[in-house]
């Protein structure tokens, strides 16, 4: 199909030579776009899939000037009502060592939680089919421990996969946007190439070719002008992903995920060209046989 | 020359042709054509000679009228059947209507590619021609370094490279010389020998009343047609 012999001269005209590079442009961002969609959707799944069930419990220190020790029977006291709790899967409390590696990246390294006073914090894991009243559990905790309160991780997690969902529809839009952007550049320079060559275009349909013989002539220059550029975009768009991936490497800490693509992902963003190269070649087919059906 | 129904390779039935809005420049042209018929088709400038050869190789429709095209009706034919129809028609246009890009040799092959024949006999049978009509020298040269003559032997050649079923030619002996021009007329003569109708639209009466063939008179968008040879 490449290398077929073409009787119009589509590789002159300038128009052309420039869809290449139009088409990378376009491929650079939509592999971006398609990017972020396949880190942000298997984010939102590992997350949603993680920590949906879960509940923290926090006890905090009375403000009384309470002793550790003091708390910690509090802490021991709720723990125990939590494991006694029906629904209730698993109750564990928080290691101290824990608790300072949260609070690293804003106060530095802790050798100790002396002169802190940190709460201590019980995970729970909800049970599969659970549901538990998170009121009533709060209302029963802070009778056997004053102060403690209950944070419901789906909750927040729930937000927080609403605006990963958010994003990652938004990348959905560019894409869709991209793709519309491109159809109608093949659409344009399509109909441009038809204008240029209408002399020999008539030519050959006096002659009897028939509307697919010379819509293939124009697909087949589509999909190897889009798959040039496709090409280069996804070779433009590497670096940058990499880039990217290397930095969010840099800043990793507990708020920003451990997520990056994957060789299934980088697999999807791979064939990117050849569909980009489908699309302009199936555009450019339809625009032609569009116009030609014009014709005797 | 009346021929009826499965006999006759054109047939025009009150056919009349106007551009937009204008006057009819073709008016109620009826005739029909026979298998293996010679025509010459002559008439002053401006009388319509080349629109009514657009109707006959399906390149305008008519504005009213009945043509029937290997008897198949233009009107009625499905869209997708009429490139197998132009393929029976070889045409050689006024202003040749090669291809600027492509040489000599894939102008004259394009009308076997459109039809979807080997490479193989494209090479065998292009050569063949083209040596014949005496450009074997010139097989890669594209049009714009050939002569006028030698583009219109090379728009002759494609016309007839496919061996059409009606051969149309409008002004095809305009650019070359008088040697030339009957050498040309006599392959036309050869594939009329083989069956093919041909029509010649021409200035030239001299040549008209030479050949002594039959002839197609325009006059004011109307149509007449003398069997005999003209008078010297």
């Amino acid at each position: 199909m490449f290398a077929r012999r073409t009787d119009l001269p589509l590789d002159r005209d300038t128009l052309s030579q420039f869809l290449p590079w139009l088409i990378a442009f376009m491929v650079y961002l939509a592999s971006l776009a398609l990017a972020g969609i396949l880190i942000f959707g298997a984010m939102a799944d590992r997350w949603n899939a993680g920590v949906s069930d879960t509940l923290t419990v926090q006890i905090a220190p009375a403000g009384n000037g309470e002793s550790p020790a003091a708390l910690d029977r509090r802490a021991k006291a709720a723990l125990d009502l939590l494991r006694k709790t029906d629904g209730v899967a698993l109750a564990e409390p928080v290691e101290e060592a824990r608790i300072l590696a949260l609070l690293e990246p804003w106060l530095g390294p802790l050798g100790s939680a002396e002169d802190l006073p940190l709460p201590r914090l019980i995970d729970v894991q909800v049970g599969p089919g659970s549901d538990i009243d998170i009121k009533d559990l709060a209302r029963r905790l802070d009778v056997v421990s004053p102060g403690a309160t209950v944070d419901d991780n789906g909750v927040w997690l729930d937000r927080f996969v609403r605006l990963l969902r958010t994003v990652e529809a938004v990348a959905f839009l560019v894409l869709a946007l991209i793709g519309s952007v491109t159809v109608g550049t093949v659409v344009f320079t399509t109909r441009t190439g038809l204008s240029i060559h209408q002399d020999a275009i008539e030519v050959l349909h006096l002659i009897g070719a028939q509307d697919a013989y010379i819509a293939r002539q124009f697909a087949s220059r589509a999909f190897s002008l889009g798959l040039k550029g496709g090409l280069i975009g996804l070779g433009l768009a590497a670096p940058t992903l990499f880039g990217i991936g290397w930095l969010a490497e840099r800043m990793r800490s507990n708020l920003l995920p451990d997520e990056g693509l994957g060789g299934a992902q980088w697999l999807i963003l791979a064939l990117l060209p050849v569909a980009v190269a489908g699309i302009a070649m199936v555009t450019a087919r339809l625009t032609v046989l569009r116009n030609l059906r014009r014709m005797l | 020359m009346a021929f009826s129904g499965n006999d006759c390779v054109i047939d025009f039935e009150n056919v009349g042709l106007r551009y937009g809005l204008g006057p009819e420049i073709l008016q109620d042209v009826s005739f029909s054509l026979a298998p293996g018929s010679f025509h010459f088709l002559i008439g002053p400038s401006g009388a319509g000679k080349s629109s009514l050869l657009k109707l006959m190789y399906l390149a305008l429709k008519p504005s009213r009228g009945l043509i029937t095209l290997f008897n198949r009706d233009i009107a009625t034919t499905p869209r997708v059947d009429l490139p197998a129809l132009r393929r029976r028609v070889g045409v050689v246009f006024q202003e040749f209507k090669l291809l600027r890009h492509l040489s000599a040799f894939d102008n004259v092959a394009l009308p076997l590619r459109v039809a979807g024949i080997s490479e193989s006999d494209i090479r065998k049978h292009v050569a063949e021609l083209l040596s014949w009509v005496g450009l074997q020298d010139h097989m890669r040269a594209r049009p714009p370094t050939l002569s006028g003559g030698q583009q219109q032997r090379v728009a002759i050649a494609r016309a007839v490279i496919a061996q059409p079923k009606i051969l149309l030619a409008d002004e095809p002996t305009g650019n070359v010389d008088d040697k030339m021009a009957l050498r040309l007329i006599h392959l036309f003569e050869e594939l009329n020998k083989l069956g093919t109708t041909v029509v010649i639209a021409t200035h030239s009466e001299l040549l008209v009343k030479r050949l002594g063939y039959p002839s197609m008179t325009l006059e004011d968008g109307r149509l007449t047609i003398k069997e005999g040879a003209l008078e010297e």
